[in-house]
């Protein structure tokens, strides 16, 4: 079993435009199982998930405080090599970004800025992520093509294929289906479902059904803090928190 | 591993400008100085040039430019903003695509063609036309420098006045002012700051022009005496330096004088950039204000 | 606004309206019209001399006769010579202030000075190559001075149009390259700086075919009159064709006008086509372009 122990200690983060994005965050993400981020628009759920992974290396200066241990280790810290994390923790964005590259190359870029020279072993990882993303089936034959050509629901799906190819331990997804229908959303859905026995996922969805539908645990983030966290199954029914209730039943947000 | 050494070169190539730029200046200096302690400070300032019998005064030369400039400018602004206006504001998609790869292909036009043409073609028929004793006149390359700027007052013009935002002109109309009125009265001022910089740009074009103004200016350097030494031969800085610095011997007074214009000249350009450099980016920051 | 009802203000509004639109129609006429009427009359007239013959003969009898074959491969030469030292460095040096550089002072003062690289006469880049290149190095009147000279005036050109196509593509890119565990120089290699590609070259034809054209810079530092032979090594000094055209057109007595109209002729071409290639990759480009 491949266990990912994610534990996020005293976090705060502040961006160099005085923002203070998360406050005294203190969560443990569950491993293979589908961790719900919820709450209002910058409550701080996309700044957490871009943490996790480094991403926020790339955003403006900021301060960070606290830790963010993964398997033990505190990724925060300047030594991480953030490539290395990053292959780790694969990240699925809210509008599917694919690169201006062909569907293949899409899906191989990671393993070869990794590194991996094979040609064979490439198309054949290639061709396992595809499988894995539900997405083989309606691309084998126009690999060549460019990523955009697919609709947006075979994008997302490729840009999960991209990240399935180097066998991450987590996924974290920011809104994954905000730009998608009903229908294909159920789909990703469900493919999430499936992989989770062997990835833990960490998912921020756009809106309180989806939190509800696919939450094995969940967190609810207003403002920079972490209110309440507790399995989806109780925390959706019976929230202890006043805040939690009243964004659960649509009094505000 | 890999990556540092990449980034380091970068960067290294990222600064290597300031070290041009500063190279530049300094070679200038170094052979440019020495004129002042070779030629007494009254004599480099004064009107006669004539480098056989060792007079070295300055003036006619700078005269010669000021002259050129000043008119080829003056044809040249009402070209280039009227056309920049058209290509921006008036023009159909189809005639803008026509238009833009022309006024590219004219900054193209190298300046010894260009002189070539003022050669055969421009400078006989102005002579004619005119009843002058000789068609190279100052006249003549202001003509021709100002084809040589309509291009880069065209260009950023266009620039600046594409930036000026549509809900301006919307609003406008709106208010029931016409088209015209529009363009003069809002999208022009507005675009106002780029404007500047548009004709700046020419300027600098214009005062650093060589080869076409050598050509066809009829190399005499005198002083501006009213508007008929418009009509007569004249000869700027840069003609200067480029058809007297081939026959100097290096170290020489002249040699030294003709490096001395050259620093005149880069202190020019350098404050002419970086003062309509401003003016653009003033033009920026008026754009986003009215963004945010 | 309460004059704009009457009906004769109305008319007069409409007569300054027709006006100015008829004199910005003119105006724009009149900046063509010489564009045009200069690229006929030189295809006019020097067209009759351009045979096979006179591209790829040497010059006879004082330049009088024969062809220009030293002076299209001297601008060849110099144009080569001057890639190979601006290319490197100025899309480096664009990279470097699109995807590097902070907001800093050092930055300011990087820009200032391309803005005034970019502004510096094309003469007082002759003067600087003379005293450094010619005399300081001790590199002689060479192809190899006139091509750094030529390469450092068109530095700023390459270093602006790198940056601006580095800038326009997307950010998300950098941001899903990132999250795929590339490092920064990977995404800029792999998607960032193939995308950029058609801007980047676009900007260094056009420089490149300023260069090609121009003759202050070479004139004291790598151009020659006359030359019996074709350069063997870049220390030797070239014809080139702008130089050459002067030469013919201002320095020599009794030159036939047939073969001076045909040497403008060929570097007109010769700018045309950079000009012509130069549009072609970038609306290719902007058709083909994914975002």
């Amino acid at each position: 079993m491949n266990e990912a122990k994610i534990a996020i200690r005293n976090y705060c983060l502040r961006y160099s435009d005085g923002v203070q994005a998360l406050k005294n965050v203190d969560l443990d993400i569950h491993p293979n199982a589908i961790n719900v981020l919820f709450g209002p628009a910058g409550g701080g759920k996309s700044s957490l998930l871009r943490s996790i992974n480094r991403l926020i290396d790339m955003a403006d200066a900021e301060e960070t405080s606290g830790e963010i241990l993964f398997n033990g280790k505190n990724i925060l810290d300047k030594e991480t090599d953030v490539s290395w994390l990053r292959r780790k923790i694969g990240m699925v964005f809210s509008r599917p970004i694919p690169l201006p590259k062909s569907i293949f190359e899409n899906v191989a870029f990671g393993l070869e800025v990794a590194g991996e020279k094979d040609k064979d072993a490439i198309r054949a990882t290639v061709e396992r992520a595809l499988r894995q993303a539900y997405l083989w089936e309606e691309v084998y034959d126009r690999l060549d093509d460019p990523g955009n050509s697919l609709s947006g629901g075979q994008q997302q799906r490729l840009c999960l294929a991209r990240i399935l190819a180097f066998e991450p331990q987590v996924i974290m997804l920011d809104e994954p289906t905000s730009a998608l229908d009903p229908v294909i959303t159920a789909r990703i859905e469900s493919l999430l479902q499936e992989i989770k026995k062997d990835i833990t996922i960490i998912i921020a969805p756009h809106n309180m059904s989806q939190s509800a539908r696919i939450a094995d645990y969940a967190s609810f983030f207003l403002q920079g803090e972490l209110v309440e966290f507790g399995e989806g199954s109780k925390l959706f029914v019976n929230p202890q928190d006043q805040r939690t209730q009243d964004y659960v039943e649509g009094r505000f947000g | 591993m890999k990556d540092k050494l990449i980034t380091r070169i970068i960067q290294i190539a990222g600064f290597s400008s300031i070290l041009i730029v500063l190279l530049i200046f300094l070679f200038l200096l170094r052979e440019g100085l020495p004129a002042l302690s070779e030629v007494s400070f009254s004599d480099l300032f004064a009107t006669r040039w004539y480098p056989i019998e060792d007079l070295f005064g300055i003036l006619p030369l700078f005269s010669g430019s000021l002259l050129v400039t000043f008119f080829s400018i003056l044809i040249a602004i009402p070209f280039g903003v009227g056309t920049a206006i058209y290509i921006a504001e008036v023009a159909p998609r189809r005639v803008k695509e026509i238009l833009k790869p022309m006024i590219e292909l004219l900054a193209g036009i190298p300046s010894v063609v260009l002189g070539f043409i003022g050669i055969v073609f421009l400078s006989p028929a102005l002579r004619e036309w005119l009843n002058l004793p000789t068609g190279l006149t100052a006249f003549t390359g202001a003509l021709l420098l100002a084809l040589i700027s309509i291009p880069t007052i065209v260009s950023v013009g266009e620039d600046a006045l594409n930036a000026v935002p549509q809900s301006y002109r919307e609003a406008s109309y709106a208010l029931g002012i016409t088209r015209w009125q529009t363009i003069w009265r809002v999208t022009l001022p507005a675009a106002r700051s780029g404007m500047i910089t548009a004709v700046m740009l020419g300027i600098s074009r214009t005062l650093g022009e060589t080869m076409a103004v050598m050509m066809v200016t009829g190399n005499a350097p005198t002083m501006f005496k009213g508007i008929v030494s418009l009509f007569k031969p004249t000869r700027t800085m840069t003609a200067t330096i480029a058809s007297e610095m081939g026959e100097v011997a290096s170290g020489s007074t002249h040699y030294h004088v003709l490096f001395f214009i050259g620093i005149v000249l880069f202190l020019f350009s350098l404050i002419i950039n970086i003062v309509s450099n401003h003016f653009s980016e003033k033009n920026r920051k008026d754009k986003e204000q009215v963004v945010s | 606004m309460n004059t704009a009802n009457k009906p004769g203000a109305i008319t007069t509004r409409k007569v300054k309206d027709s006006f100015g639109y008829t004199l910005i129609h003119i105006i724009s006429f009149f900046t063509i019209l010489p564009i045009i009427g200069i690229v006929l009359y030189i295809i006019y007239n020097g067209a009759p001399t351009l045979t096979w013959d006179f591209l790829t003969s040497m010059p006879a009898n004082g330049m009088k006769a024969g062809g220009i074959l030293p002076a299209i491969v001297g601008t060849l030469y110099l144009t080569i010579g001057t890639a190979i030292f601006s290319v490197p460095l100025g899309v480096a040096a664009g990279i470097y202030l699109a995807e590097y550089a902070p907001h800093n002072n050092w930055t300011r003062i990087i820009r200032i000075a391309i803005i005034s690289l970019a502004g510096i006469p094309s003469v007082v880049y002759g003067l600087f190559g003379l005293g450094m290149f010619v005399l300081f190095l001790k590199l002689g009147n060479s192809i190899l001075s006139a091509s750094l000279t030529l390469a450092i005036m068109t530095l700023p050109t390459i270093i602006s149009t790198t940056e601006e196509a580095m800038r326009v593509v997307p950010e998300r890119f950098r941001v899903v390259c990132g999250s795929l565990g590339a490092t920064k120089w990977q995404g800029i290699r792999r998607i960032i700086l193939p995308e950029a590609m058609p801007g980047i070259l676009t900007g260094v034809i056009l420089g490149l075919e300023r260069a090609a054209g121009e003759t202050a810079p070479i004139l004291f530092t790598g151009a020659t009159f006359f030359l019996p032979h074709l350069p063997t090594s870049p220390l030797d000094a070239t014809m080139a064709l702008p130089y050459h055209i002067f030469v013919i057109s201002t320095q020599v007595p009794g030159m036939p006008l047939q073969i001076q109209f045909g040497s403008v002729l060929v570097l007109l071409i010769f700018v045309l086509i950079m000009n012509i290639w130069a549009t072609t990759i970038r609306n290719r480009a902007r058709r083909r372009r994914q975002w």
